[in-house]
């Protein structure tokens, strides 16, 4: 149940210090020196109030692999992180190409209350690429699934993909693409260029990634759909969706926190902690990533958290798993990247992190401004403590973090999912 | 010197010439009536192959006995996954039983790096899938350097599949350190896209490249990579990028063919070529002992005397 909160003298998206009452799971008014009978009071003095985080790309891992991770256990990371929504991809065991499965996966969200989990539909049976799943079904279930995605494997074939594309339109959903030309990425290990070539890893170059997007968008803009691109690894993808949405295309893209803080130089000690798909490029990449978001090319951060257990990450390179937790990391690696760079301001943040992934994804309850009468989806962070990074008190079940060891500024101290606290005092409620 | 030898990289210029002048020394071992020095009695080398290498294994096995270590050979066929034992538990399993050095050959390119974070004693790569063979290389550089004398701006040059070559990688990095200029020669489709940002000289014309070198370094191409689309079929490859007779004559006469072997004749080498007298590769195969005496003594060795007196049982 949601209490009523009052929450004092927050910097509303970096703004000057207000109040926000929160009742009824709504933000029922801002301004200064607010009060209600009966209300608690939350100092936020210093802190920053950002709308709940919205994930497109999350990886729960059940059902299948509990091991990992679980519904209850990703979305707790979440919640630790300021996300009130996630959405969970669908490559699953079994993986989440029928209504049952979805359905199954919403309701664990629903029972775990900290967040919204929306599943995102496979768009192939099986992600195998051959045959439509049944997209209509799952846009019907109880789970109104709106984003589609093979992720992990790319809808390589045009016509499955034009399909799709068009299929969805009678829902009004989306197609997100993993962006990855198969033959072209054969047993592909890493960013193909300097390192891969002095490491002796076999290379996955950045054409595989731009060669599959200028299809997409162009396949999107032949039948008038809507293309999202998943994590967007190098300079050549920006352009070319740069120059798609000059002409108008319905194409959207997103970013992981990594991608926007690791180069792949990181590789030369073959510590597979970061190994990950796409691959980490190079610091030209990172920086027209950084320059995307900032300039609204790329639409949104999503983590791609993909847990994996010790035993998937402590092996050779080529035998590990590939794959990054962020969800309790993601807006710390925004402030470093962009924020501290100059190059994104808090109402950018918002955008980036909460209401254009929203709109993406197609959800009316979240990504909305901190506004009387909004949902009470509140996030209140803290910009200046600076601390290092240590997966083992994270709340995700796994431990590989890319940022382990690293120094990163921030911590949220309180998320609210429609007025009740799932983390208050930077612990889970 | 660093504790692993790795990388060709891990070798400063002084770090390298110390064990050439080391194996130079340990040579004459191979001289004696009785080829054993006592230098590492008491130490433990595991022998830890992933792959199939009989030839690279009983070279380090012959270096690491020539200087009485206990040596233990540790095969897995296939690859640690495929076995159901990871890297880390059989690193695991060594450390137990107190190896002091680990000479390791492994498919996956980085396998090394990777076992040197679990076991506490030197780990030696013999070859990590496509990465690095950083012995051959110190045995390479010791055969040119005993035909040719010093190393410093002469002319090598490596023919092949560098893509794919841990041999390439290791003798580009190594040779660069002891001041030698490289030039490789390739199919443009065997080279890496970032080898411009190698150390060395790039060409695709063999012909224009052989008067000028000293040495001339084949690589094994494989078959296979025919089917790949590297190159359209051996014959062409064998046509534009072999060494024969032919091209062999063009060679200045006080140059050296030298090729790691296991050759295929008749693909990137002609017969007579490999049975010339320029030939080095029976010379590499020796030379492949003494270098390893020198890695294994340096790492492994401590502060006893390279050489002393024979021993006599």
């Amino acid at each position: 149940m949601s209490g009523t909160y009052v929450i004092k003298g927050a910097r509303i998206l970096g703004g000057e210090p207000a109040d926000l009452l929160l009742r009824d799971g709504e933000i029922a008014e801002t301004g200064r020196g607010l009060a209600a009978a009966g209300a608690e009071v939350i100092d936020a003095d210093g802190l920053v109030a950002l709308p709940g985080l919205v994930d497109l790309h999350t990886h729960l891992r059940e059902p299948g692999r509990e091991d990992a991770e679980t519904v209850e256990s990703g979305t707790r990371a979440a919640a630790r992180g300021g996300y009130t929504a996630v959405h969970a991809m669908a490559n699953t065991h079994p993986v989440a190409d029928t209504a049952g499965v979805v359905e199954q996966v919403w309701r664990l969200g629903r029972e775990a209350g900290f967040c919204d989990v929306h599943p995102v539909g496979a768009v192939t049976q099986g992600i195998a690429g051959r045959q439509l799943a049944e997209l209509g079904a799952m846009a019907d279930s109880a789970a109104q699934v709106r984003v589609f995605s093979d992720d992990g494997h790319c809808v390589s074939d045009a016509v499955i993909m034009r399909r799709a594309l068009e299929y969805v339109k009678a829902f009004d959903g989306v197609i997100a693409q993993h962006a990855q030309e198969p033959r072209l990425t054969e047993g592909a290990q890493m960013n193909e260029g300097e390192v891969s070539a002095a490491l002796g890893l076999p290379g996955w170059p950045a054409v595989a990634e731009e060669a599959i997007i200028a299809r997409d968008c162009l396949l999107a803009a032949h039948v008038g759909s809507r293309l999202h691109v998943c994590h967007v690894s190098t300079a050549g993808s920006v352009e070319i969706i740069r120059w798609a949405k000059s002409k108008g295309w319905r194409v959207t893209a997103e970013v992981t926190p990594h991608h926007l803080l690791l180069d792949d130089a990181v590789v030369r000690g073959y510590d597979p902690i970061y190994k990950v798909n796409p691959p980490l490029r190079t610091v030209d990449d990172v920086t027209a990533l950084r320059h995307a978001l900032a300039d609204g090319t790329i639409d949104a951060v999503a983590t791609d958290h993909a847990p994996h257990p010790v035993e998937a990450k402590e092996t050779e390179w080529a035998a590990a798993a590939m794959g990054m937790i962020g969800l309790e990391t993601a807006l710390s690696v925004v402030q470093q990247s962009m924020i501290e760079t100059g190059l994104l301001d808090w109402p950018g943040v918002a955008d980036r992190m909460s209401y254009r992934p929203a709109r993406i994804g197609r959800l009316n309850g979240q990504g909305r401004p901190l506004e009387a009468g909004a949902p009470a989806n509140v996030v209140l962070y803290d910009p200046a403590p600076r601390t290092v990074v240590d997966p083992s008190g994270f709340a995700s079940k796994s431990r590989n973090s890319p940022f382990a060891g690293l120094e990163l500024p921030g911590r949220v101290v309180a998320t609210f999912l429609r007025g009740r606290p799932t983390v208050l005092e930077g612990k889970l409620q | 010197m660093k504790r692993h030898l790795i990388s060709a990289a891990d070798l400063t210029r002084d770090d390298a010439l110390l064990v050439l002048d080391t194996a130079e020394e340990l040579a004459q071992v191979a001289d004696r009536s009785i080829k054993k020095l006592p230098t590492l009695r008491g130490r433990t080398v595991v022998n830890l192959f992933f792959e199939d290498s009989t030839r690279t294994r009983i070279s380090f096995e012959a270096a690491a006995k020539r200087l009485s270590a206990d040596v233990i050979n540790f095969s897995v066929k296939g690859s640690s996954v495929s076995k159901g034992e990871s890297l880390k538990d059989t690193a695991l399993t060594l450390e137990a039983m107190g190896a002091d050095g680990v000479v390791i050959r492994h498919s996956a390119s980085g396998a090394p790096h990777r076992l040197a974070n679990w076991v506490r004693g030197s780990v030696i790569n013999a070859g990590d899938g496509t990465h690095e063979h950083p012995t051959q290389a110190l045995l390479d550089a010791f055969t040119m350097r005993r035909r040719l004398g010093d190393l410093a701006g002469r002319k090598v040059t490596i023919v092949g599949d560098v893509l794919h070559s841990r041999v390439a990688r290791s003798n580009v990095l190594l040779l660069h350190t002891l001041g030698a200029d490289v030039t490789l020669v390739a199919p443009p489709t065997l080279l890496p896209v970032a080898v411009d940002t190698w150390p060395c000289s790039v060409s695709y014309d063999l012909d224009a490249v052989l008067p000028k070198s000293d040495v001339v370094m084949m690589l094994r191409v494989q078959r296979e990579r025919m089917n790949a689309a590297y190159f359209p079929t051996v014959r062409e490859y064998s046509r534009r990028y072999g060494l024969d007779a032919d091209r062999v004559a063009r060679l200045a006469d006080h140059a050296i063919v030298m090729h790691p072997g296991p050759m295929n004749r008749g693909v990137e080498i002609a017969a007579e070529v490999a049975d010339s007298p320029r030939s080095t590769i029976v010379e590499q195969v020796a030379n492949g002992v003494s270098a390893r005496m020198a890695v294994l003594y340096l790492l492994l060795g401590g502060s006893e005397p390279a050489i002393g007196k024979e021993v006599s049982h």
